[in-house]
């Protein structure tokens, strides 16, 4: 069996998304493509040999050699912050992957889709709404992104342009913008509902965020009649560094 | 010379902590599953031995209550590079489930309630390497981790520690199990780095 390989990546250009998370655009010569909502390991090396992994989500559709990842600080973290505060274009990061079969939608896919973001969990989404743009694919998919404030959004401008068969659904848990109807707080089941798919239309399930988090909009979506098979979560604990 | 990242030094290295390659330590318990929680209730829980000629063992949670129990302090190994030191579990040895199973199996399909999979070779459920376990740090575990009950099978990476324990299969094949089909390796030893297929 074919052992899968570390790439050499190179940094192409960065992209703010928010105060304190980043998005790394990177070239990988002999990257194998990706389906979405698939991850990376990265692999930093110091000058004393001492190296470290981590993974993380891919935010791009598959486009050749090109791999955008967006990476949270964490405040504590060891390679975050040197992702998002160190690393400069033309630089160089070690990447294997892709990794994971199981938390993927591909283009092929007929049933609606419900994506449901808690904060950086969004990634792994965006992945998949850019995936279904690319491959032109008319499946209704809508998300609910849950995050604290307004500043927090990934990704802000791309969607707040409409995207034909997307419905997007903010849910702010602070902070809400001027004149928002919803009042802030965590997600609820009247989100889920309002926002969400009927079990009926048997709809893709796609929840990642942080642990509890994802316990609860799994739970929700359970009591709604959701098929527990159809629910695919990917969790984010408070480490990663 | 091998790779190096320009400006990375990493945490200052705690020498007397040996990983294994690419993991890094925490000291929280981070919770990883690839789909919702399932909850079983304990007067409807119950664990199984089913072996290759068809014969089934089977505990209630009263009876697996009734069984020896064993306090093992583990360090854990996540595949997604975090582990984490000295847990404290509770529960029944394999080796005393097994004792009364007739078997000469090598292979074991452990299952989940919720649908999990994992497969591992009986000899690494043997010996005092793997417990069914129903308590972590003195609490009873709890549903996010595993609980009411997972199996606890340290010395591999952790996807191979199922949690919400069903049952195990004794199979003359090796049958992969969930994340095996889905390209991580077959038997997943975190020294040697066994991540994905064809590490």
């Amino acid at each position: 069996m074919r052992r899968l390989a570390w790439h050499v990546a190179k940094l192409a250009e960065i992209r703010d998304e928010t105060p304190t998370a980043r998005t790394l655009v990177l070239d990988i010569p002999g990257w194998p493509g990706h389906l979405a909502g698939q991850h990376v390991d990265v692999r930093l090396t110091a000058e004393d040999g001492y190296s470290t992994q981590r993974s993380y989500s891919i935010a791009s559709a598959a486009d050749g050699e090109r791999v955008d990842l967006t990476v949270q600080r964490v405040a504590d973290g060891e390679v975050s912050p040197y992702l998002t505060e160190e690393l400069r274009p033309g630089d160089e990061l070690e990447i294997r992957g892709p990794v994971g079969g199981w938390f993927v939608w591909r283009p092929d896919g007929t049933r609606p889709v419900l994506l449901v973001g808690g904060g950086s969990g969004i990634v792994p989404l965006m992945a998949m709404i850019r995936a279904r743009e690319q491959a032109g694919s008319r499946t209704p998919f809508r998300l609910l992104y849950s995050l604290r404030e307004p500043g927090e959004r990934y990704y802000a401008e791309e969607l707040r342009k409409p995207i034909s068969g997307l419905d997007v659904t903010y849910l702010y848990t602070r902070v809400v913008p001027d004149g928002w109807a919803r009042p802030a707080g965590r997600v609820t089941v009247a989100d889920v509902n309002t926002g969400g798919w009927p079990a009926e239309f048997r709809p893709e399930c796609f929840v990642c965020g942080p642990t509890g988090f994802v316990e609860t909009v799994s739970d929700i979506l359970l009591a709604m009649g959701h098929d527990a098979t159809a629910i695919k979560t990917e969790r984010f604990g408070p480490t990663g560094g | 010379m091998g790779f190096i990242s320009r400006g990375f030094r990493g945490r200052p290295r705690d020498e007397g902590v040996k990983l294994p390659p690419g993991q890094y330590l925490v000291h929280d318990f981070p919770v990883l599953s690839a789909g919702p929680t399932p909850r079983v209730p304990l007067d409807r829980w119950e664990f199984a031995i089913d072996t290759e000629d068809g014969k089934t063992h089977r505990w209630s949670w009263q009876e697996l209550m009734a069984l020896p129990s064993e306090t093992p302090t583990v360090d854990l190994h996540c595949v997604t590079k975090w582990s984490k030191l000295g847990t404290a579990w509770k529960g029944v040895s394999l080796d005393t489930l097994f004792a009364d199973v007739e078997s000469s199996a090598e292979y074991a399909l452990v299952y989940s309630y919720g649908g999990y999979t994992t497969n591992l070779p009986v000899e690494d459920l043997l010996d005092g390497k793997a417990w069914i376990t129903y308590e972590f740090d003195g609490e009873e575990l709890a549903p996010a981790h595993g609980g009411p009950a997972r199996l606890l099978v340290p010395h591999l990476y952790l996807w191979k520690s199922a949690k919400w324990v069903q049952g195990i299969r004794l199979l003359n094949e090796d049958w992969p199990g969930f994340w095996e089909t889905a390209g991580y390796h077959n038997y997943g030893d975190p020294w040697r780095e066994q991540r994905y297929q064809g590490d």
